[in-house]
């Protein structure tokens, strides 16, 4: 089988694998990544989203072959040691996912586009989400969240002022965000 | 942990690389190392723990950072029901909620509960954990008073450490009280699933002493899923593991005569598994699994195609022999009566009559099944993300001839599941195959395979009439439903007869009825609600087959009847809140329904609002529908204020309003997304969905096909009043306020065009049509 070689997440990284194969499995399978999830493999709602060259493709449908040099990123990378990305901040601030298995085809498109420019109008938003599925209907709050991590990113904003810590083994979390904001509206 | 995520992820990749495998189990306990052979031999040697009801030690258990397990047997479908339950837990115990972590759903470790069910989570399952939890905490507190040597009035409890009243130096844990467990008897019920419940000796506290049941906790499950941490049921791997692909036919019932082994040659790790009727395609890795499955050639019998048309669907529904009705079907029968009605109409001055048509429509779950299972020689390990596993573990002990015992089920977090939906069936094909090829087996259902081959929502035909007297009084109504049974698939996988695979080795097909009638507190003289079932289009595997799904079958049961009492309201010249408070006759309900009227400041007059009131400009025209939903202990009444464009039929559900009781709220954070939640995938359900089929197969194999709710289409708003009822017991929020939505739109476009669409989903070349 041949290799192919490219970087994830800022890591060299080389994958044997049949030239037809989609990237998503390499990513599910061997590279064991739990950020992009098989929800079609057609390319229809985005479960499999990850960041290639700076633009979010779905990678169910993408041969391994045409990544072999390319730079990717997933959701596992985005967090580094000063927290999460702001659009995961965001997301976890709305509390923007039901069942969480879309939720990376939201989040990596809005991560694509709103670095590209977090300068959207809330119809922009809708316009660069349009065609991800949620089926748990998590829409309004992935909206809320979007916003959020928009206002925050063209403000340059750090997600300092948001505490997060989190605890993967436990799920235990402390989080510092303005909570109450939701509970009294 | 201040910053795990870099340690997350380079441990994380380390797990399943090559022969040299390795376990980390970064527990707060240090660092140990297993082989994953050790670690999954471990996991199916484990003994259970002992999960009888009965023992306190059931429910609760501590470790030495002072963190406590608690074991719920139900699981989360994506409302952060864990989170509500770990509430419950802290609340009780008096220690923090963050130190409080919940296992779900583990046949091992978890008592039978019965699962995801009903909206049943707080209202019913939080219970047994609450009394367990006051026990716990009176239990640990007599053995500190003993300690300290101080009557136990003198003690008190905050997050977990035990103190003298006024001498706070003098104190002890839970944990060093713990020891080897409470070894505490609780008084048990008997029962399991929904309704089993254990109470001991401690009172509980009451609603006004809560400090964390009633708080917006964050949901502990979010970070993890944003974080890319959480291990999904479709992460798990187990090693020497074979990838499985199920071959469907191509024509619903046709069986396999030959199977061309020769046609998957090229990828020489896959091989052809045939039982009965059932084939699939395993192999070492993923792809070749399905470029194989793809590739297989077989030789399907040749079926006359046992479907009618789509056309004829309503047709059938309306004239196929009655399989069961209300009176002999469903948990226990419900005798009525239509002759009274039907007189009271008759005799009336005006008779009004309507018929409305709701078509199949599919779970469609963001991913379709998937299961792995280990089955060896006396146990078998199966990881699904069911709404039920206990009852999957008897049903998979069924399938593989072993005792219940024997086979332990763990559930792990999926897509959200919304009833009986395919979930459990790949797991069941996994144990088979496992059974057969000795090793584990994970099987994942293609895309098509979940919109086509999963268990649909029953379409049905609603036959409503009523009679005004000439005070315009309604003198008589009659509420018929005709459609297929919300049992065709039973609402859990007991018997392996209720799955596809079951099905295809040999199982029959069970023949269970159910449907339903609304559940408001309308009281009209001289009334009737009923339901007949039809005979299901196939007994056998079949891609129509029918199930419960999301608030069983009452979306489309409140599609008709809130449409139809809109109609009357028209008819009688009232507005159409008026005409239902003057029926209702629960407190609630009239107080949801006042609540909304208030929240979206409704206009009270009849309804369609005349064209020169303004309700519009150019192609769009704007209406408002209200709607009531009660179930499950939830009682909801929505407003809907619509766009319609005549000029492309389509209809923008722009803002909502939802007036929501569902008792003591216990966290509104979750509680708001959970009602959103409901509210989208309503909308969805209600302009969107709709199963295709012809005479063969089911023809909505994909999103494009089957399309559900774009966010270009989703509201702009949802303002919802949450009404918290501190004195009365938590109910079910999951459920009723997707209940409340067909109805809310069907009588929102009906005010904005005037004409009213009896048929969904209502998709814009269906408005189009009607509006001429
Ligand atoms: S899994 Fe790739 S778009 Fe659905
Ligand atoms: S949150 Fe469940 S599919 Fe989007």
């Amino acid at each position: 089988m041949p290799s192919y070689q490219f970087t994830l997440d800022g890591q060299p990284q080389a994958v044997e694998a049949d030239a037809d194969m989609p990237l998503l499995y390499a990513l599910r399978g061997e590279l064991a990544l739990k950020g992009p999830k098989f929800g079609c493999g057609l390319a229809q709602c985005g479960a499999c989203t990850v960041i290639l060259n700076g633009t979010a493709i779905r990678s169910c449908i993408l041969p391994i072959s045409a990544v072999a040099g390319t730079n990717l990123r997933t959701l596992d990378g985005l967090p580094t040691e000063a927290g999460p990305h702001p659009v995961q901040a965001a997301f976890i601030a709305e509390e923007a996912a039901q069942c969480g298995y879309c939720t990376n085809g939201w989040m990596m498109t809005l991560v694509a586009g709103l670095e590209r420019d977090p300068n959207v109008s809330d119809q922009e938003i809708r316009n660069m989400l349009t065609g991800l599925k949620c089926r748990c209907g998590s829409h309004m709050a992935i909206l809320r969240a979007a916003r959020r991590a928009a206002d925050a990113m063209a403000q340059d904003a750090t997600v300092q002022d948001q505490v997060v810590q989190f605890d993967p083994q436990t799920d235990a979390v402390d989080l510092d965000v303005d909570t109450d904001r939701e509970a009294q509206a | 942990m201040n910053s795990p995520f870099n340690k997350i992820k380079s441990s994380r990749r380390n797990l399943l690389k090559g022969s040299a495998s390795l376990v980390f189990a970064l527990g707060s306990g240090g660092l140990s190392i297993l082989t994953i052979e050790q670690s999954i031999a471990q996991t199916l040697a484990e003994a259970p723990r002992a999960i009888g009801p009965e023992n306190l030690d059931t429910w609760l258990s501590f470790d030495s950072a002072g963190r406590v397990t608690t074991y719920f047997g139900k699981m989360d479908m994506g409302q952060g029901v864990d989170t509500v339950i770990a509430q419950i837990v802290a609340e009780e115990l008096d220690i923090n909620v963050s130190r409080v972590s919940v296992v779900m759903g583990d046949t091992h470790r978890t008592p039978d509960q019965g699962g995801a069910s009903g909206s049943s989570a707080c209202r019913q399952g939080a219970i047994p954990l609450r009394n367990a939890a006051a026990e716990a905490r009176r239990v640990l507190v007599t053995r500190a008073a003993d300690v300290l040597g101080v009557p136990v009035e003198q003690c008190q409890v905050e997050d977990g450490t035990v103190s003298v009243s006024g001498a706070k130096d003098r104190s002890i844990t839970y944990m060093d009280l713990i020891a080897d467990g409470f070894d505490t008897d609780l008084d048990w019920n008997g029962n399991y699933g929904n309704s089993l419940n254990v109470s001991g000796q401690a009172t509980p506290k009451t609603v006004d002493q809560y400090q964390v049941v009633g708080t917006g906790v964050a949901r502990k499950d979010i970070p993890g899923k944003i974080l890319a941490t959480t291990e999904f049921c479709h992460h798990v791997s187990l090693p020497g593991m074979l990838h499985g692909r199920c071959i469907r036919p191509p024509v619903a019932n046709a069986v396999p005569v030959s199977v061309d082994e020769n046609s998957i040659n090229p990828w020489p790790d896959a091989r052809v598994i045939r039982e009965g009727d059932f084939i699939a395609v395993v192999a070492d890795t993923e792809w070749h699994a399905i470029k194989a499955s793809q590739a297989l050639k077989v030789n399907w019998s040749d079926t006359t195609p046992p479907f009618p048309t789509q056309e004829e669907l309503f047709d059938y529904l309306r004239n196929a022999p009655a399989a069961s009705d209300s009176a002999t079907g469903g948990f226990r029968g419900t005798p009525y009566e239509t002759a009274p009605a039907l007189a009271a109409i008759s005799a009336a001055a005006q008779q009004i009559e309507a018929e409305y048509e709701v078509p199949f429509q599919s779970h469609a779950r963001m991913a379709p099944s998937m299961g792995l299972a280990d089955v060896r020689e006396n146990q078998a390990l199966i990881y699904s993300d069911t709404q039920k596993s206990h009852n999957s573990r008897n049903g998979l002990a069924k399938l593989l001839g072993m005792a219940p015992e024997q086979v332990r089920v763990i559930w792990k977090p999926g897509p959200g599941s919304y009833g009986r939906s395919d979930a459990d069936e790949a797991a069941f094909e996994a144990a088979l195959l496992s059974k057969i090829t000795k090793r584990p087996v994970r099987v994942q259902w293609m895309r098509q395979e979940g919109h086509a081959w999963d268990p649909k929502a029953p379409a049905c035909v609603i036959q409503c009439k009523a009679g005004l007297d000439s005070a315009n009084n309604i003198a008589g109504w009659y509420f018929k439903t005709r459609g297929f049974s919300g049992w065709d698939v039973y609402f859990n996988a007991n018997d392996p007869q209720d799955t596809l695979v079951g099905q295809l080795t040999g199982y029959a097909k069970g023949d269970r009825h159910n449907f339903g009638v609304p559940g408001e507190s309308y009281r009209f003289t001289d009334s009737v609600a009923f339901w007949e079932t039809v005979p299901t289009l196939l007994d056998r595997a079949s891609p129509l087959r029918t199930s419960h799904m999301r608030a069983p079958q009452e979306p489309q049961l409140h599609f008709a009847h809130e449409s139809f009492i809109d109609e009357v309201a028209t008819a009688s010249g009232l507005d159409p809140i008026e005409l239902r408070l003057s029926h209702l006759q629960d407190e609630r309900e009239i107080a949801v329904l006042e609540a909304v009227a208030r929240l979206s400041n409704w206009d009270s007059r009849p309804s369609p609002a005349s064209r020169s009131e303004g309700r519009g400009e150019g192609n769009i025209l704007r209406g408002r529908g209200v709607s009531m939903a009660t179930s499950f202990g939830g009682f909801v009444a929505t407003v809907c204020e619509v766009e319609v464009d005549t000029s492309t039929g389509r209809i923008w559900p722009r803002r909502f309003y939802v007036a929501h009781d569902c008792g003591l709220i216990l966290n509104p954070r979750s509680l708001r997304t959970t009602i959103e939640g409901n509210i989208v995938q309503g909308t969805s359900r209600t302009l969107c969905e709709e199963v295709n089929f012809d005479e063969s197969m089911v023809t909505s194999e994909d999103w494009l096909s089957y399309p559900i709710l774009d966010v270009m289409e989703a509201p702009e708003s949802i303002e919802i009043d949450m009404i918290n009822r501190p004195d009365l017991p938590p109910g079910g929020a999951g459920e009723p306020s997707l209940v409340s939505v067909p109805g809310a739109i069907a009588n929102a476009v009906f005010e904005a065009t005037g004409v009213r669409i009896r048929r969904l989903p209502l998709t814009p070349e269906r408005v189009k049509a009607a509006l001429g």
